[in-house]
């Protein structure tokens, strides 16, 4: 039996509603991850440990463990303490903690790496810690470290996969739908696997517009 | 005479096992022009930003405007209490230190407005009459890395003065500058100095503290070795490190 990839279009609906829930999983996440990592890193850098230590324990538990198990223990787990959340905000929750802490990481140097001539300007105004870092601080942070970030979001969109194990249908689950119905696995998981490769072209080129727009003042 | 706005009493820094200040007093009277001058090392850059607490103080007073700038405070009220205080405190940097993802203008409109000082109309049309001030007006949407360093600094200056400090300080504003460019800024100061806003500079531009000043003051080691009228500690220097200090300035 040779390859047929005629057999798609039969399941053409089935591909396209994996890939609209892909690409919502993949939206939200980065947006919340993106907005959790510029939170985590101004608390992480607080001169308070009472707000250090809760943020930075949270960041060594989703650093440290793998994505699968976070999100059996958000979807699975959260339900015994009774907290019953649908597949498809579990996921939007795991893989936003989860990229939040790398790009914490990220965004914790950059904002490190800016000029201290730029804290003192703006302290020396009259403006605040938290007013410098939300004006002046983070946005050149971002600014320098927008193709790292990028990367995280290019993964993210990737891990992304992991979700189908908790039911969601997005773009894996309706691939592996459309197997067994069709007894076709190579057709569908390679069409998924295109399907995958143009969504990160999208993305890449939302990135290199982001880069653009960052870097334009230099 | 007025009371002094600046008020200095028995200040004293240390970094470690630094002494950097080692009992400094000083007053700086309204619209006056103070030029801070001496070696590099002499503790003048250190003293003037302990005045509005980019560096706080090992012991010793500082008043400003009658208000104790040093006061113990718990670290949140200690906060209010220097954002407050800066505002009314313009400083200028060595190296600009302007906000590279800003325009100038939004440089100059960002404080007054995130402080709630006016609101965006009044802002930005104080913002184009700061940059049309010092010479600036054609390059408001410019970034600072379309501008020259001399620029730049009349931006930054544009920038403290559109908090409407009550005193201007200056941190060897034209050291990082090609020579060609240090006459734009020295222009814009001495256009300052002519408003009687209270000016204290630290310098290494001898001939432009001597010729915009009221008041110099040379220190070394820590301490005032000598401060008068810039007649009487250039032309008639009475302590000897002042003399040493200023033959070899000149004779270089």
């Amino acid at each position: 039996m040779g390859l047929d990839f005629s057999i798609i279009p039969e399941y053409a609906d089935l591909l396209l509603e994996g890939t609209l829930w892909t690409i919502a999983l993949t939206v939200l996440a980065v947006f919340f991850s993106l907005a959790g990592g510029v939170i985590f890193a101004v608390a992480q850098l607080s001169r308070h440990a009472f707000v250090r230590w809760p943020f930075a324990g949270v960041a060594w538990l989703f650093m440290g463990t793998p994505l699968l198990l976070q999100l059996f223990l958000i979807y699975f787990g959260l339900v015994q303490i009774g907290l019953d959340l649908n597949a498809f905000t579990a996921g939007v929750i795991a893989l936003s903690l989860h990229f939040a802490v790398y790009n914490s990481d990220i965004i914790k140097s950059a904002i490190l790496a800016v000029d201290k001539g730029q804290h003192e300007a703006s302290r020396s105004l009259g403006l605040g810690r938290l007013q410098a870092m939300r004006k002046i601080i983070v946005p050149q942070a971002i600014a320098n470290v927008t193709p790292a970030l990028g990367n995280m979001m290019i993964a993210l969109l990737k891990e992304s996969s992991l979700v189908s194990v908790i039911g969601v249908m997005e773009l894996t689950l309706s691939a592996q739908r459309a197997i067994s119905d069709s007894f076709r696995p190579f057709e569908f998981y390679i069409a998924a696997a295109v399907i995958y490769y143009v969504l990160n072209l999208g993305l890449e080129m939302a990135v290199r517009n982001a880069e653009r727009r960052s870097a334009r003042y230099r | 005479m007025s009371e002094p706005i600046v008020k200095i009493r028995g200040l004293k820094k240390n970094f470690g096992d630094l002494q950097v200040l080692k009992g400094i007093d000083m007053d700086i009277e309204p619209g006056h022009i103070v030029a801070l001058i001496g070696a590099s090392g002499s503790g003048k850059s250190t003293l003037l930003r302990t005045i509005n607490q980019l560096e706080d103080v090992t012991d010793g007073q500082i008043w400003f405007d009658g208000d104790l700038v040093n006061k113990d405070l718990p670290h949140r009220a200690r906060e209010k209490h220097l954002n407050q205080l800066r505002q009314n405190i313009g400083m200028v940097f060595q190296h600009f230190n302007l906000f590279p993802h800003l325009t100038a203008l939004e440089n100059v409109t960002l404080a007054p407005i995130m402080l709630g000082r006016m609101n965006k109309h009044e802002a930005v049309d104080q913002g184009h009459a700061l940059l049309e001030k010092v010479g600036l007006g054609d390059r408001a949407g410019y970034f600072p890395s379309q501008l020259s360093g001399g620029q730049k600094q009349r931006v930054a200056i544009a920038r403290s003065l559109a908090m409407k400090p009550k005193v201007m300080l200056f941190d060897e504003v034209t050291s990082a500058l090609d020579p060609e460019l240090v006459g734009e800024v020295n222009r814009v100061m001495k256009q300052l100095a002519q408003e009687h806003m209270t000016m204290i500079i630290v310098t290494h531009d001898l001939r432009f503290a001597e010729d915009v000043s009221d008041h110099v003051v040379f220190m070394a080691d820590g301490y005032v070795v000598e401060a008068g009228t810039p007649g009487q500690v250039f032309r008639n220097p009475k302590e000897e490190r002042t003399k040493a200090f200023l033959h070899q300035v000149f004779d270089e």
